[in-house]
């Protein structure tokens, strides 16, 4: 059977969502939030935790975003197979939501329209837009708003095979190192593994979306996962990078077949306010 | 140690701070952030007048969101100050005495803390709606074209900020870091 859905109701949920996503952190993420603050060892990584505590509050009841960077928004449409799509085209109406949110919500303009002359959009749009297909007559939409000042630190590796997995370890504790302060840590740290340059890439994007307190199914990158958590912890960058226990608040890997000559790495950091809203239509 | 500084900041000021120093700032500052420097750069360049006075001022490196109706600001947390880095040391050379971002600097504009007896602090990243809430006034003063990139006048009351870089070429980044690591 061949469902029909409107695209108005993607304008509509991506411009709430786009809302939400600021505003609010996901369930997963308030709590790590709140674990982190219990655990970490610093007495200023602690206080600083802490006001995060204040700053998600505040932004909670006073409608004030999370973070004034409210990014560029990364947009994933997950489209059941059966889904007729009628009412317009799909990417002008995932824009039209993207910019009814960042207008009426009050979300700060981060977008140029052009990455050399840099004139900004004055909208937020356009989106950054990934479709897949999957089976069913629903469609999952997740609105991943991405800040710049941990996009930036983010890093893609062209490892040999012969590199393996102690290569993996070394790429991804490389990029944590660099990235610091800059990348507002406690960070949360999504790792694509196998695939091609640009698979790769896309894979530690949507890594991030994925619940922080849910690991891998495959055994090994489950136990990567956790040993790579651990050994960003002890680097000691903790809260805002000025020394602590909790630099990350969690390490999500996604891996993909790969070319029998390459083991592409990539390294997706996002800050504390990683967000995501999911919802299913 | 906490300390409470009027802003601007004389020279001998930002000298008697040290890193670690956890500061609250009220007073008068300027936000400035890419576009604001590379304009002002040029402006220079040109052997024209700033259109702020940078002599014993700080300047925030920050963005706002759009304020709602009966707020001075928006969400105003810190940039990643390493972006400014280029056109730093000059302004630190014509007596900017302070500066509010997050991150790393380069050495040069560490040396030129040193060398001018001036400070770098750190704000909390992504604590933007609780920093929204201790400026208590925000005026476009410049390059209203750029949006959220124009050079703001703020009015700040008991702004929190850490001393991250200091007149000694101290550099918490650094030090603390050292204190936490496990290898």
């Amino acid at each position: 059977m061949i469902r029909t859905v409107n695209v108005e109701e993607l304008t509509k949920n991506i411009k709430e969502m786009c809302i939400e996503a600021t505003h609010f952190l996901s369930a997963d993420m308030d709590e790590a939030m709140k674990k982190a603050a219990e655990k970490e060892e610093s007495a200023l990584g602690r206080q600083i935790l802490c006001q995060l505590q204040e700053n998600l509050q505040i932004a909670g009841e006073e409608m004030i975003p999370i973070c004034q960077d409210t990014g560029m928004a990364v947009i994933f449409l997950e489209v059941g197979q059966d889904v007729h799509f009628e009412g317009g085209n799909v990417e002008d109406a995932v824009n039209e939501g993207v910019r009814q949110g960042y207008t009426e919500g009050f979300l700060r303009k981060s977008v140029v329209s052009d990455p050399i002359i840099r004139e900004n959009t004055k909208d937020n749009t356009p989106a950054v837009l990934y479709c897949d297909f999957v089976p069913g007559d629903q469609v999952k939409i997740t609105v991943a708003p991405k800040g710049f000042g941990s996009e930036n630190m983010s890093r893609i590796f062209m490892l040999k095979p012969a590199d393996g997995i102690e290569g993996v370890k070394n790429a991804v504790l490389t990029a944590v190192k660099d990235a610091g302060p800059n990348a507002c840590p406690p960070m949360v740290v999504g790792v694509g593994i196998g695939g091609t340059f640009e698979k790769c890439a896309l894979m530690a994007k949507k890594a991030l979306t994925r619940e922080v307190n849910h690991h891998s199914d495959i055994p090994y990158v489950r136990d990567l996962e956790e040993e790579m958590l651990e050994k960003i912890n002890n680097l000691g960058i903790g809260p805002g990078g000025l020394g602590g226990t909790i630099t990350a608040l969690a390490v999500n890997i996604n891996t993909y077949p790969t070319h029998i000559a390459g083991l592409p790495v990539a390294v997706n950091i996002c800050c504390h306010v990683n967000r995501h809203s999911v919802r299913m239509i | 140690m906490e300390r409470h500084i009027t802003v601007p900041m004389t020279r001998e000021e930002a000298k008697s701070l040290k890193a670690g120093d956890y500061v609250y700032l009220s007073g008068t500052i300027y936000t400035a952030r890419d576009a604001a420097h590379k304009r002002m750069q040029e402006t220079l360049d040109r052997g024209e007048q700033l259109p702020i006075s940078v002599e014993n001022n700080i300047i925030y490196y920050m963005g706002p969101c759009p304020a709602r109706e009966g707020r001075p600001i928006g969400s105003a947390g810190p940039t990643t100050a390493s972006r400014m880095d280029k056109y730093t040391p000059r302004l630190l050379d014509m007596g900017l005495t302070g500066m509010i971002g997050k991150g790393k600097r380069s050495p040069e504009v560490l040396s030129a803390i040193v060398r001018n007896g001036a400070v770098y602090f750190a704000a909390i990243g992504g604590a933007g709606a609780l920093l929204a809430q201790r400026i208590k006034k925000s005026t476009v003063i410049a390059y209203e074209d750029l949006g959220t990139e124009a050079i703001r006048e703020l009015e700040i009351e008991n702004f929190p900020v850490i001393v991250v870089a200091d007149a000694d070429g101290n550099n918490l980044y650094e030090t603390a870091i050292e204190q936490y690591r496990k290898e």
